[in-house]
């Protein structure tokens, strides 16, 4: 087991600054330098990425947490090279952050100077097959900034803070293998060591804790222990797809753990990833003058099968349907209904240690999304909004993206929960309510 | 007598008119064959297609943006539906999306879009192919090709445009669209459009596209040469923005198979197709 503590002093970044910008300015250099020929300065053919700066405030106090959950500069720089019939890719950060206090890198975490995104090499031993080993990105489930078959590791603190949406995925060190034939496709998803999500994480963002009873950020060490013995603690993800005239169907498995730390070892005082398996099926569409997904799957938690323990989270059946159209020419809409129904109900009120506040047997979702384009598409206005009836509770993600040219995009956005009760999952974060705006240099 | 003269000059006149009227029935066939001809010649030659596109938005006052990619066509045997695969590479924010296009010419199309930073493959509503591609001014039944029982078409005329022998075919939208009539100047030997005029909801002139650059490409299955349009350009009249597309290294078919068109190539494009 990894163990780690989650709290963080409250130190403001100051000089880091200095540090981070020499640092970026270093990694500069070598690569111009690198890039230069005899003939002056070239930049490096096949070399891609950006530069972007971004911050964000608070718009009320937090007692726990500093005002500013989000300063950072990013130099993402990409590279895709073959050698014969294998393909490279390699992506990666280099990382300012002002509001980290750990500087050291840790790849795991994306935590550090460095978070390295994508390293994999892809093969085709066959033709029907392909293979991806190494650091990746991995998506698929139909679901939109919803996820029930989706197990691939998420980050929700980006997410949250306003960093751009591409950090809502985490990357996964796997292996992918893909096999391709007329009447089935499967992808077979083998991480040797288990990949969590990079969850709520103390020094950003306040959030509820169970075991004090009330929102804590810096101020509370959060003790986690992430299974991390090779080739024990793995996951396995599989899909079958088919794609029947533009109809897309697919069924999903899972054996791994839950990606956040969903329990609670009360002997060593620390929150686990109980174990996880999931099965689930999923179709996508035509449907009238729009786009239709369902999607199911089926949680079985496997460290409390009969749902009896209070300290490991009970199996579920989730669920969720989709519908997209065009509204009007440059606008778009989209709303989902997703709910998670747990399936030893009973069993879970029996348990419940006194104090603690029951959940509903059904937790509901709906979503909506409103996408509008201007000025030829370079000017996105995005709404996204996350509502629960059941925990009352909701999350309002507005997003303002303006290409000013091929190169420069201005972005700016707000990230605003509003919940009736501090433990539900969106109302826990009612003191993080944020705005942002960032400026990136793509090239 | 007179009763008598009346009766054959009312006859006269009607056969004059039904005379008269047969041209235009005629007519009309003859712009849909011809117009079902130049739509075969400028969106679907050979069985299929690759080329190197680039788009420049350039605005009334000469700001300019890029779009790069490479397109991929193949048409279905036999009939008229096609499949895209659109691999772009600038500008940067864009590098690297890949875009699937299955078309049908009387039902809404399939379309997804691969977001490579998150290895996500969307699926696009496709209602409204009226709506611009990638910014730009075409749309993407300009990209594509619209459906030609969709209009209702007249030949309005036979006149030279330059050096030309044009047909001039009127299209008219048999619903409700942000046009009202399309005016194409089909050149006579090659069936390519070189020119199209737009007219909006109040019959003004609203966009223009020109045929700017024709070349003879090698069909390449030995049966001689395609006339393609090479650089073409759509001027938005009203706004002065107008996009210039200049096709680079085309060539037909190629040997493109149904199995590019699929979700595995989506999320990682072919490296034979795609360098």
């Amino acid at each position: 087991m990894r163990s780690k503590s989650l709290t963080r002093p409250l130190i403001p970044g100051a000089g880091k600054l200095r540090c981070g910008v020499a640092m970026l300015l270093a990694g500069w250099t070598c690569l111009a330098g690198a890039a230069e020929p005899e003939g002056g300065w070239k930049w490096p053919a096949g070399l891609h990425g950006y530069l972007d700066a971004r911050a964000g405030v608070r718009t009320q106090s937090d007692p726990v947490e500093e005002d500013s959950p989000l300063h950072e500069i990013r130099a993402q720089l990409e590279f895709s090279p073959a050698i014969g019939d294998i393909r490279f890719q390699v992506r990666g950060d280099l990382v300012w952050d002002g509001v980290a206090e750990d500087d050291r890198v840790d790849l795991e975490e994306g935590t550090g100077p460095l978070d390295l995104r994508e390293a994999y090499l892809t093969v085709s031993p066959l033709d029907s097959l392909d293979v991806k080993i190494g650091r990746q990105i991995l998506t698929w489930g139909t679901g939109d900034l919803l996820f029930i078959n989706d197990l691939f590791p998420k980050d929700w603190n980006a997410f949250f803070i306003g960093r751009d949406i591409e950090y809502l995925k985490a990357p996964s060190d796997a292996l992918m293998a893909s096999w391709f034939s007329r009447w089935i496709n499967l992808d077979l998803v083998y991480t040797p060591r288990f990949d969590p999500d990079r969850f709520i994480d103390s020094a950003r963002l306040s959030a509820w804790s169970p075991m004090a009873g009330r929102l804590v950020g810096r101020d509370v060490a959060m003790a986690v222990e992430v299974p991390d013995q090779w080739f024990q603690d793995d996951e396995t993800a599989l899909r079958l797809s088919h794609n029947l005239a533009g109809y897309e169907l697919s069924l999903y498995g899972y054996e791994g753990r839950w990606k956040s730390p969903a329990g609670f070892d009360p002997v060593a005082s620390r929150v686990t990833f109980p174990r996880l398996s999931v099965w689930g099926a999923s179709v996508r569409g035509t449907l009238g003058q729009g786009i239709g997904n369902l999607e199911a799957g089926t949680y079985e938690s496997r460290d409390d099968v009969g749902g009896i323990n209070s300290l490991v989270p009970n199996s579920e059946v989730r669920v969720l349907a989709g519908y997209e159209r065009e509204l009007i020419r440059n606008l778009n809409g989209s709303v989902q209904y997703y709910a998670e129904i747990m399936r030893d109900y009973q069993d879970y009120r029996a348990n419940l240690p006194e104090g603690m506040t029951a959940r509903d047997e059904v937790r509901q979702v709906a979503t909506i999304r409103l996408t509008a384009m201007a000025l030829s598409q370079n000017l996105v206005l995005s709404l996204f909004a996350y509502y629960s009836p059941s925990d009352r509770d909701g999350y309002v993600r507005p997003v303002v993206t303006y290409r000013v040219d091929d190169h420069w995009t201005v972005t700016g956005g707000a990230n605003w929960f509003e919940g009736e009760e501090p433990a539900t999952f969106f109302g826990q974060f009612e003191n993080n309510n944020n705005v942002y705006a960032s400026v990136r240099y793509g090239f | 007598m007179n009763t008598r003269l009346a009766i054959i000059l009312g006859l006269s006149l009607i056969a004059t008119a039904a005379w008269a009227q047969s041209p235009t029935s005629s007519g009309a066939t003859n712009a849909e064959v011809l117009l079902a001809k130049s739509h075969q010649t400028f969106y679907a030659a050979g069985a299929d297609m690759k080329a190197d596109v680039v788009m420049e938005l350039i605005t009334g006052d000469g700001k300019q943006r890029t779009r790069a990619l490479t397109m991929l066509r193949l048409n279905a045997p036999g009939g008229s539906e096609q499949k895209y695969f659109l691999y772009f590479r600038e500008p940067s924010d864009v590098r690297r999306m890949t875009f699937l296009v299955w078309k049908y010419p009387e039902k809404e199309d399939n379309r997804w879009i691969y977001i490579p930073a998150v290895d996500l493959v969307r699926r696009v509503a496709a209602s409204d192919n009226r709506s611009s591609f990638a910014g730009s001014d075409f749309t993407y039944e300009d990209i594509s090709g619209r459906d030609i029982s969709a209009d209702t078409h007249t030949l309005l005329r036979e006149e030279k445009l330059g050096n030309n022998d044009c047909y001039v075919v009127q299209s008219t939208p048999k619903e409700t669209l942000d046009y009202v009539r399309r005016i194409a100047w089909i050149d006579k030997t090659t069936y390519l459009p070189l020119k199209e005029e737009y007219y909006d909801l109040q019959n003004e002139l609203a966009r223009v596209f020109t045929a700017d650059k024709i070349e003879n490409v090698s069909s390449g299955d030995g049966s001689g040469v395609i006339p393609m349009v090479m650089k073409r350009t759509m001027l938005n009249v009203k706004s002065g923005h107008r996009t210039e597309v200049t096709f680079k290294s085309v060539s037909f078919n190629v040997g493109l198979t149904d199995d590019i068109f699929t979700e595995r190539y989506l999320r990682q494009a072919p490296a034979k197709w795609i360098q």
